[in-house]
């Protein structure tokens, strides 16, 4: 196994990330969490990235479900979106947590339609994060592979 | 000798060999188990995500962390179960059998940092409760937030938080941590702070100053 394949798939990552970092997908944050993982806690970005997305379809789901009701009180959004907005803050997902922004302010204006247009908005924002996500979590498993052969 | 500050734990000079090797090993002892003793902090969040973060952020540190998911259960992580007389029943664990299987009450926190937003009790509501408490009132707590409202801060800050921080949290928000947890260290060394069975035995200062008094003698 030459350390060069591994050298070759840390830039993989490394670049990938950036390229998240660059469109605004993700913001420092999320390198705040990249720095909390180390050889004691090999796994923690991936763990932190499935709990986040469990948690966030959790919500959209809930969302989607709700919005799609007849007689919706919309106040009974906010409790979710919030939580939304503050995993999306925690973990560094900048557009995700923009979005839900912009669907409180929906919510808050009482504008039925705006939420739906927010709710849409939020749910392909978090499809996109997600499959970034995905190729994040292979890259880092396989490094974790490497790693682990080469020890 | 009789005016011993207890927090000091000075190293006494003894003329005699065989009382200094006494005291030499009870001294390194207190200092043995001061040094190995971790603080431990009690984090409150409803949010999963946020409770793993701050547990990581925590360890990072060097702190022992439990965490809840809610003022409710933090309380009764401390033994102060929602009621005057529980806090009653429970305030002395002395009174604790000490072979009582994970009673928490053993378990001594040194600093509560909680998320304000939380359904049921916020971090406001446990704040208070803990201010209100006579054996808890000195466990520095922090609030956590997502929301940056100035009104909201200082309430809590007036009402007897040691820090606010808002989230996401950060590794330079979690070492603003050290200098409540050390004041607060101190402040067990004296009497009558804190009553918790283990750390008494060995940092009460009359038992302290008994043994230097024994000492003397010889």
């Amino acid at each position: 196994m030459s350390p060069m394949a591994l050298a070759a798939l840390q830039t993989q990552l490394k670049n990938f990330v950036q390229s998240m970092f660059d469109k605004g997908v993700l913001d420092s944050q999320f390198g705040q969490i990249q720095a909390l993982q180390d050889s004691s806690n090999p796994n923690f970005v991936d763990e932190v990235i499935t709990l986040f997305c469990s948690d966030a379809e959790r919500i959209i789901t809930e969302l989607n479900r709700y919005l799609g009701y007849q007689n919706v009180d919309l106040s009974k959004l906010d409790s979710y979106v919030h939580q939304l907005k503050g995993s999306s803050s925690s973990i560094g997902a900048h557009r995700l947590k923009l979005a839900c922004v912009n669907l409180r302010q929906a919510s808050d204006d009482r504008n039925k339609e705006g939420c739906a247009r927010a709710l849409n908005l939020i749910t392909s924002e978090y499809c996109l994060l997600r499959s970034k996500f995905q190729t994040l979590i292979q890259l880092e498993r396989s490094i974790i592979a490497l790693e682990t052969n080469q020890q | 000798m009789s005016s011993f500050p207890p927090s000091l734990l000075p190293f006494p000079r003894f003329p005699s060999s065989s009382s200094f090797l006494g005291v030499e090993i009870t001294s390194l002892t207190i200092m043995g188990v001061a040094s190995e003793y971790q603080f431990h902090v009690l984090a409150v969040d409803d949010s999963l995500i946020d409770r793993k973060l701050i547990e990581r952020l925590l360890k990072t540190s060097s702190y022992h962390v439990t965490a809840v998911d809610s003022g409710s259960k933090a309380l009764e992580f401390l033994g102060l179960n929602n009621s005057d007389e529980d806090e009653q029943r429970n305030s002395n664990p002395v009174s604790v059998a000490p072979d009582d299987d994970q009673h928490h009450q053993q378990v001594a926190v040194n600093l509560i940092i909680t998320d304000y937003c939380m359904p049921g009790m916020t971090g406001y509501d446990l704040l208070r409760k803990i201010k209100e408490s006579s054996s808890f009132k000195d466990i520095p707590v922090v609030i956590m937030s997502s929301e940056n409202i100035p009104s909201r801060i200082n309430r809590c800050l007036e009402d007897g938080a040691e820090e606010f921080f808002l989230k996401p949290v950060q590794l330079s928000d979690v070492n603003k941590l050290r200098p409540h947890l050390m004041k607060g260290r101190s402040k067990e060394m004296q009497p009558n702070v804190n009553k918790r069975k283990g750390m008494e035995e060995i940092h009460s200062p009359d038992r302290t100053r008994t043994r230097y008094n024994e000492l003397e003698v010889v």
